[in-house]
């Protein structure tokens, strides 16, 4: 319990400090978690519409393989990432290994079926709702779709929060394509981890509390436009 | 609206890339003790102002560090693992290999000491006694310099630990740092490159149980990834860091690192 202590004094005092390399660390990892954020609703909205919309052939097991990949290992994206952006894999020539954007990618690929998987259950939800109502305007599919995600957008904040929360925290994957390189690819999950292994444990507290106080205000941010949001709408 | 920001967003992610490649860098592939220790942290500012040559490591154990090497993942490699490092070079991955500098490994247990090797120096008898003991013992097991050389040991003392694995002997399969606490957490001896273990800030009642045996050296040496497999390394930057390392310069500073005034490397890179 004297490491509990210890670590929230720490905490305190590198935030306060203003210490330049935590500031550049929290920097990397916001960046990087909230690209791939961004990226997997690009791909996960869309997505999780279009099966919600949906009917198919074989759109159970489609439904099992997307919720199953939600627990996609960490470490198991990041090994299959490093093989293709290896300078020996096929996606080697574009030099990215070992960069921000490899840890973009690996986060993407890690979140879009939390998003997909996720909003594919808001959407289905409201779409039962809605879809007399869709067929009478006689909208297509792509409309249904936009319609849909537009009328969910305040639940799919909360979808992308998971994808985001799940994707700030991981260590695994970013450790194995970012190579945890200071001032170039250390966010702060691989800070934690290398405090950790250098028996610091009271520094690797303190960084996580930092990182639990930096999902924080980002939640609190979205529910901050959420509810300024909805105050506009029932004006 | 949407579309700018992705294009925006894709813009950023393309100049960002661009901007890395520019900078005249190079990888280092490096065993984690050198990184753990905070050596790098003395050596590469020196290096760096004179050079203007930014190096950036990527500190995993020695095994992995060699598959990433091999796979062109990296412009130089610091590993200690003599035997492996010179396959690595024979099967013309490596251009050459030259010690670099030296330190030792030694036993750490707990206070109480239960296999009662507390002072020993015969470290192949002190490994036998633990196994017999039946006393915890904490092994790397991640193919590691460090792991490759407790085993070796461990075949010299005549006893196979593997036998006793799970039981008394606990493979970690994780890092220097990660098998300390692990091994300090259940009370088991752990078998540690010294520089990781003064720097190590979580030692609790552990000391050094045994340590001063010949078997116990630990030899750094530092390769060149060689250009001609892999056409894409900075082949010229990396020799000119290895070269300083290896230099007078270079290897005064590796021995001006101290850590609690005890100094961690000693360099005995061959006179040119």
């Amino acid at each position: 319990m004297q490491n509990m202590t210890e670590a929230t004094w720490l905490a305190l005092q590198l935030v306060l400090s203003g210490d330049a390399d935590l500031l550049e660390i929290v920097a990397l990892s916001l960046q990087v978690s909230l690209s791939a954020t961004f990226l997997a609703c690009l791909i996960g909205l869309p997505l999780g519409a279009l099966v919600a919309i949906s009917r198919f052939p074989g759109r159970g097991a489609v439904l099992v393989v997307m919720n199953a990949l939600m627990g996609l290992p960490p470490v198991v994206v990041g090994l299959i990432v490093y093989l293709h952006l290896s300078r020996s894999g096929p996606l080697g020539f574009l030099g990215l290994l070992y960069t921000p954007t490899a840890m973009i990618i690996a986060q993407t690929i890690l979140i879009a079926p939390i998003v997909a998987a996720l909003s594919r259950q808001v959407l289905e939800d409201m779409h039962s709702e809605y879809a007399e109502q869709f067929r009478s305007l006689c909208l297509g599919r792509w409309q249904a779709m936009q319609a849909l995600i537009w009328d969910a957008r305040y639940a799919l904040l909360t979808v992308g929060l998971a994808g985001f929360g799940r994707a700030v925290a991981e260590v695994g994957a970013v450790i194995i394509v970012g190579g945890n390189i200071d001032h170039l690819t250390r966010v702060m999950t691989t800070a934690i981890a290398l405090e950790t292994s250098k028996g610091a444990l009271s520094l690797a507290l303190a960084l996580g509390i930092v990182l639990l106080v930096i999902a924080l205000g980002v939640n609190a941010a979205v529910q901050g436009v959420r509810m300024s949001a909805a105050r506009h709408a029932y004006v | 609206m949407f579309q700018r920001t992705l294009c925006v967003s894709f813009a950023a992610i393309v100049a960002a890339s661009a901007l890395h490649a520019q900078e005249q860098s190079i990888i280092v592939q490096s065993t984690t003790s050198t990184a753990n220790s905070g050596l790098y942290d003395h050596l590469l500012p020196i290096f760096e102002e004179e050079t203007g040559i930014e190096v950036n490591v990527v500190a995993v154990g020695t095994g992995q560090a060699i598959t990433n090497a091999e796979n062109c993942d990296g412009d130089l490699l610091l590993v200690h693992a003599k035997p492996a490092e010179e396959a690595f070079v024979e099967a013309g991955y490596g251009t050459s290999r030259t010690d670099l500098m030296y330190n030792d490994f030694v036993i750490v247990g707990p206070d109480g000491d239960q296999a009662g090797v507390g002072g020993m120096s015969d470290v192949e008898a002190a490994l036998s006694q633990i196994a017999e003991s039946g006393s915890l013992f904490a092994s790397r097991g991640d193919d590691s310099g460090t792991h490759k050389k407790e085993l070796s040991l461990w075949e010299a003392s005549g006893v196979d630990p593997s036998t006793g694995s799970g039981e008394w002997y606990r493979e970690t399969g994780s890092g220097m740092g990660a098998t300390l606490n692990a091994g300090i957490g259940m009370g088991a001896y752990v078998m540690t490159d010294r520089a990781t273990w003064i720097s190590f800030e979580n030692k609790q009642d552990y000391e050094i149980a045994v340590e001063g045996d010949e078997d116990l050296f630990n030899q750094y040496g530092v390769i060149p990834v060689s250009p001609d497999h892999c056409p894409s390394v900075n082949a010229e930057a990396a020799q000119s860091f290895a070269d300083w390392l290896l230099s007078e310069e270079g290897q005064t500073a590796i021995g001006d690192y101290a850590v609690n005034g005890q100094q961690l490397f000693f360099p005995n890179a061959p006179e040119s």
